[in-house]
């Protein structure tokens, strides 16, 4: 406990430290700092396709970032890889090929030559936007977090087959965490038989999330799980999970919830709206799930880095630290809510598994829900 | 943005602060009454707690 | 916020390639391996508490044991005890038996040979008194009979007239 204090502690040090650096570039452009603010906070929540770190602006008015350009690629009537570098940050056009692309807005649309930009009525781009697998900062952010859940579990794997059974090391802090969902998540929800089955996704999904929410605190500044994508992709997993390994109970509880307590032909006129809504609750489950990660996520760091971005705009002995204090306070709240939505999911998750994987007392499902 | 969406959506966030105020206090009451199942209220109140959320993440990304 | 312009089709594939691969590799060299010494542990320990469980009831079993052992063998001396005094009551019933018995046949002898002594005595005790009668009566009559065989034959007889019993 005395380690996770510390540790977390840390952490949210560098992460307002971080957030200081960023408001730096502030300094220069006095006038519209509101809406450079905004702009900015804009930026942080999307994803990037340069790993970089913080950025300043000269006395000369030239913006320098400092950080690491990583490679696009495009699936245009071909594959296109090129580094990010060649956009500087959005103020040139890329050419590969004889093709321009331009990034707009943290997107990457086909342009001409000139890089003109065509808008609807609306003021949405209307140019082409290739089919786009780079490898933005969220997915290096996953390859990092990945590669972190890897050697850290292998090596707590590795060290119960050498010290007979018991954990050594650092890892040794996520044992009781493992058993706990062991214990109050997966067995509890799912049951004490076909709990092993699940307990891998469960696992990785609840460390996964919990350590890309915790990275969203820290000064690398990402936004990972605050992602749409990422959230939906976790969520259709647990989704295929729960109906793939459905048993034949669960489906006949969504097809013939009333079962044997009345004659068919009175069934008929229920289930006319009973079947539909039970089929909706099938994808509404998932959908719930990827909204409530992405929305907590987001709203956190538009939370957060808006108070910080409050220090800079009030620059008064009242004002600033005030804010300072609110954003302190705030961290802190995102430090449980890391947890505790990485927690949630893992939770819904196996909620779901253990509508999947119920298999008698089908009466008694019925009426807990 | 229309203002009365975003009324509207002030009114289901005002609705979902007062479910999960109402879910948080019958949780501690609950606990007080029985703190030998503590675990188990939390655990129910997480999760009521998190669907009447997404109510109100679904009304604020209507606005 | 429109969800579906922010939503990434290439951060999506990525995800979940890199999720699936990151699942099926932490299943096969963490999770399962570690559930699995986690689960042995567990069952360690169970088996434990069982034996140590075990070896206590068959402390209790053992110590119940000893107690009927205890009671058994108080059992038994006692019985000893009493088989001892029964004996030496026995024995010493038989020895007084003996004892009367040989002092009664004592006795027995002692009578018969006082009755054999008595009658030696008697028959000495004639002879001497006949002897004496004889002296005396020689005494007394050697002067007035000159023929002494005439006077023992008449002393003699006069002697077995006079039974002494």
């Amino acid at each position: 406990m005395q380690r996770k204090i510390t540790v977390k502690t840390i952490t949210l040090l560098l992460c307002l430290v971080s957030f200081v650096s960023f408001g730096k570039n502030d300094d220069a452009a006095k006038g519209d700092k509101k809406s450079e603010i905004k702009e900015y906070i804009q930026h942080h929540l999307k994803d990037s396709y340069d790993f970089s770190l913080f950025s300043y602006t000269t006395d000369s008015g030239e913006h320098k970032y400092i950080g690491a350009p990583l490679p696009v690629i495009l699936w245009d009537n071909g594959l296109k890889v090129f580094s990010s570098s060649n956009f500087h940050h959005g103020e040139t056009l890329a050419e590969v090929d004889g093709d321009y692309y331009k990034l707009y807005h943290s997107k990457i649309y086909k342009t001409d030559a000139q890089g003109t930009i065509n808008y609807d009525e609306d003021h949405h781009p209307t140019n082409v936007k290739p089919l786009d697998f780079s490898i933005t900062k969220s997915v290096v952010m996953i390859i990092i977090t990945g590669l972190l859940m890897f050697f850290l579990f292998r090596g707590l794997a590795k060290s119960y087959a050498t010290n007979g059974g018991i954990a050594k090391g650092f890892g040794r802090f996520f044992e009781p965490i493992v058993l706990y969902i062991r214990d109050d998540i997966a067995i509890p929800n799912i049951g004490e038989k076909k709990y092993m089955k699940y307990m891998p996704f469960l696992l990785t999904v609840f460390f996964f999330i919990w350590f890309l929410n915790i990275f969203g605190l820290t000064p690398l500044g990402v936004n990972v799980t605050g992602n749409i994508a990422v959230t939906a992709s976790l969520a259709i997993l647990t989704f295929l999970l729960t109906n793939l390994t459905g048993t034949s109970d669960y489906w006949k509880h969504i097809f013939d919830p009333l079962g044997d307590s009345m004659p068919w032909y009175a069934k008929i006129p229920l289930y006319i709206i009973l079947i539909p809504i039970e089929v909706l609750g099938i994808f509404i489950k998932p959908f719930s799930l990827l909204i409530r990660l992405y929305a907590n996520m987001q709203a956190g760091h538009i939370v957060l880095m808006s108070l910080i971005g409050l220090m800079f705009i009030f620059k008064s002995w009242l004002g600033s630290p005030l804010s300072f204090g609110l954003a302190f306070a705030i961290s802190l709240i995102e430090i449980l809510v890391a947890l505790l939505q990485a927690y949630i999911f893992t939770m819904l998750s196996a909620l779901y598994f253990g509508f999947a994987a119920e298999e008698h007392d089908h009466s008694e499902e019925a009426h807990s829900h | 943005m229309e203002i009365p969406v975003m009324v509207g959506a002030g009114l289901v966030v005002i609705g979902v602060g007062i479910g999960i105020g109402k879910i948080g206090g019958s949780a501690m009451e609950a606990i007080a009454r029985q703190p030998e199942s503590y675990g188990k209220i939390q655990t129910a109140m997480l999760i009521a707690a998190a669907l009447i959320e997404g109510i109100g993440f679904a009304a604020l990304f209507a606005v | 916020m429109n969800l579906l312009e922010d939503f990434s089709i290439g951060l999506f594939f990525w995800q979940t390639l890199l999720f699936v691969f990151l699942l099926l590799l932490l299943k096969k060299y963490a999770w399962k391996p570690m559930l699995t010494a986690v689960n042995d542990r567990e069952e360690g320990i169970r088996n434990a508490l069982d034996s140590a469980e075990k070896a206590k009831l068959e402390m209790q079993n053992l110590q119940a044991d000893n107690q009927k052992l205890l009671k058994e063998a108080r059992a038994e001396r006692e019985s000893m005890l009493k088989e001892a005094r029964e004996i030496k009551n026995k024995m010493i019933e038989d020895a007084k038996d003996q004892a009367k018995e040989e002092a009664n046949k004592l006795v027995v002898q002692a009578q018969a040979s006082i009755q054999s002594e008595k009658k030696a005595a008697i028959a000495e005790l004639k002879s001497q008194v006949a002897n004496l009668s004889i002296e005396i009566a020689e005494k007394v009559v050697r002067e007035e009979l000159s023929n002494k065989d005439k006077q023992i034959k008449l002393v003699e007889s006069m002697l077995g007239e006079a039974t002494l019993n």
